[in-house]
């Protein structure tokens, strides 16, 4: 009884965040300067008043922002997230559609920063003032300052255009041509660049929490416990110490998952990822004020 | 018969911010086979470090052993290899510690901290440490051990951790068996029980026991010899009745007139109860040409300060590190 009680009030709450978000990006969109319109016309070279007049007819922008933003809402809570202007499909098989993309990123990177940064933050811990331990530490602040763009360019020109071992944009190679391996192998090759990039700045924080979390556990008294007991140098480490030092990564992981998915819109423009972060960044270039909409609506609902 | 353990000229150094310091200076002990003795003294003494050091577990990049050779069984222990002495800990040199609320893993249960000794000192299968763990949880007598086996160290109470430790520590039932203050951390009907368990597996296995303690309680009835130390050097030791009944060392008798069960009995007249005045020294006084009591001491003279008193003999191999140990 108590439980769904909470259950419900939590739902509750929920829909009624995400309803504020809504009216709220409405608002901001509305707010800012040149819509649709604007981008029809110069996609055509530029219009007069007149056709801009139609335009925004057609698309029900000459309506008041009171009646807009009604009917949005009202879509909306039917599970429609409107038609994209520029797009010409609707917003929500757009997302659908770019989904994946974003999620296999997200992951790769999420899981990839987590087991680089915690072996990092072992192998810091056990030797707390080693060289390694020095060079880790150098890595992990400049992960965490350097912007991900930058790094994901530097990245570019470093791996793609220097020597070229990863391709330079894109998620798959449209030319190629073989089995579910082949094109595996080719998205991989794909994402390679990308991961780093995404995973720099968590990888810092992750090898940092590990490191400090480390330390700690391998101070304990369970830890001298399991030395006083003979057990090998990796056995301590690993069985006894690592599974306690662990809690306090996943914990921050969990946290840091929503600044992974904001930091992948980022990643996904330098590398011209075919995912939801590319989609919102050329929708807010076309002013495609529906795409726009559904993906931030979209992505709040998932948090 | 040769001695189980022998120490000899032990000097443990510590790395502190003020320098090395001599926590354990000038160590000489012995313990036969089956012999129980206890180490006494306040905190910071070496009491600890010693039984760490015998261990091969001083903290790493802070302690060592600077000088001086510890035999076990005529095997030097200093110079073994790491490799060998992972053999040795938690097989043949066993030790339990103060702390049994966090002396245990929580994030296992029980049972696989057990098995886990059997398996890698024995060789022995999951299931077959798994049934003997079983055995063990009964011998330190933990009621329905089949099923607290799968219990996690959170559902057990301090005195349960404990009797977890000693299953730990006697699972390959060691020749020695270092108890670091064992019941300092348990409330005083449970440190009696500890006690009997101990010295009934002690009994029962022929285990030589080095007992850490300040509770001249325990040592009275947990050894037969005690070496008491102050600022690490050791001041006096010998059988523990005859110390008790004479100490031959001002700080051993500060000592022992602290408690007062074992000075008289309820029905007599009772001594008054005193205190040792002041506190241990710190670090970075150790290793001084003088005696490190003589701060504190009542009869301190001129010759305290200026030199390191060396170690009396007296007849039943009693010895006193005191100037004025003939007088006392």
């Amino acid at each position: 009884m108590n439980a769904l009680h909470v259950t419900t009030t939590r739902i509750f709450y929920a829909i009624l965040l995400l309803l504020a978000v809504l009216v709220l990006n409405f608002t901001m969109m509305h707010l800012a300067p040149g819509d649709v319109a604007d981008t029809i016309a110069q996609s055509m070279g530029g219009a007069d008043e007149e056709t801009m007049a139609q335009i925004r007819a057609d698309y029900g922008l000459d309506k008041s922002f009171l009646v807009q933003l009604g009917s949005y809402l009202g879509r909306v809570l039917r599970f429609d997230l409107g038609y994209s202007f520029y797009y010409n499909q609707p917003v929500t098989s757009l997302i659908l559609q770019r989904l994946p993309a974003t999620l296999l990123l997200v992951f790769t990177a999420q899981i990839f920063a987590m087991f680089i940064g915690v072996v990092l933050g072992v192998i810091s811990a056990r030797r707390p003032n080693g060289i390694l331990s020095h060079f880790v530490t150098f890595i992990a602040l400049f992960g965490y300052s350097a912007p991900v763009f930058w790094t994901g360019i530097l990245l570019l020109i470093g791996f793609s255009l220097k020597i070229q071992w990863f391709p330079v944009a894109g998620m798959r190679d449209v030319t190629l041509e073989g089995g579910f391996a082949v094109r595996a192998l080719d998205i991989m090759r794909h994402m390679v660049l990308p991961t780093i990039t995404l995973s720099s700045i968590f990888l810092a924080l992750y090898s940092r929490l590990s490191r400090a979390s480390m330390m700690e556990t391998l101070g304990s008294d369970y830890v001298r416990t399991a030395k006083a007991k003979g057990l090998t140098e990796r056995e301590v480490v690993y069985k006894h110490a690592l599974k306690n030092a662990l809690s306090p990564v996943i914990t921050l992981a969990g946290l840091q998952f929503s600044a992974v998915i904001s930091g992948a819109v980022l990643v996904e423009t330098v590398f011209a990822w075919p995912g939801l972060g590319t989609l919102a960044f050329q929708s807010i270039l076309a002013r495609d004020t529906p795409t726009i909409l559904g993906i931030l609506f979209f992505s709040s609902s998932l948090l | 018969m040769a001695p189980l353990l022998k120490v000899e000229n032990l000097r443990i150094e510590l790395a502190t911010r003020a320098g090395v310091a001599p926590v354990i200076d000038n160590l000489n002990l012995e313990l036969g086979h089956g012999e129980s003795i206890s180490f006494v003294g306040e905190s910071g003494c070496g009491k600890s470090m010693t039984a760490l050091a015998i261990m091969g577990l001083l903290p790493e990049g802070i302690g060592r052993v600077a000088s001086g050779s510890i035999q076990f069984d005529g095997e030097e222990l200093t110079t073994a290899s790491p490799r060998r002495l992972r053999e040795i800990r938690g097989n043949e040199i066993s030790m339990i510690f103060q702390e049994p609320m966090t002396s245990l893993n929580p994030v296992y249960t029980v049972g696989e901290q057990i098995a886990e000794v059997l398996r890698a000192h024995q060789g022995l299968s999951q299931k077959a440490a798994w049934k003997q763990a079983i055995e063990l949880l009964n011998a330190v007598q933990i009621p329905n051990p089949k099923s607290r086996m799968e219990s996690y160290p959170f559902q057990m109470s301090g005195g349960q951790r404990q009797r977890v430790m000693i299953a730990i520590a006697l699972a390959c039932t060691p020749k020695i068996l270092i108890a670091d203050e064992p019941t300092t951390a348990l409330d005083v009907t449970v440190q009696a029980q500890i006690f009997d368990l101990l010295r009934d597996l002690r009994a029962q296995t022929g285990t030589s026991i080095i007992m850490i303690t300040h509770d001249m309680g325990a040592v009275a009835e947990m050894s037969e010899r005690m070496i008491v130390m102050y600022a690490g050097r050791k001041a006096e030791e010998g059988p523990v009745d005859q110390v008790i009944a004479r100490a031959r060392h001002p700080y051993t008798h500060g000592l022992i007139s602290c408690v007062p069960h074992i000075v008289a009995n309820l029905t007599e007249e009772r001594q008054d109860l005193t205190e040792v005045p002041g506190i241990v020294p710190g670090l970075s006084e150790f290793g001084q040409d003088l005696c490190l009591f003589s701060s504190r001491c009542p009869r301190v003279t001129d010759q305290c300060r200026q030199a390191r008193p060396p170690e009396a003999h007296f007849g039943n191999s009693r010895i006193s590190a005191c100037w004025h140990a003939e007088e006392l």
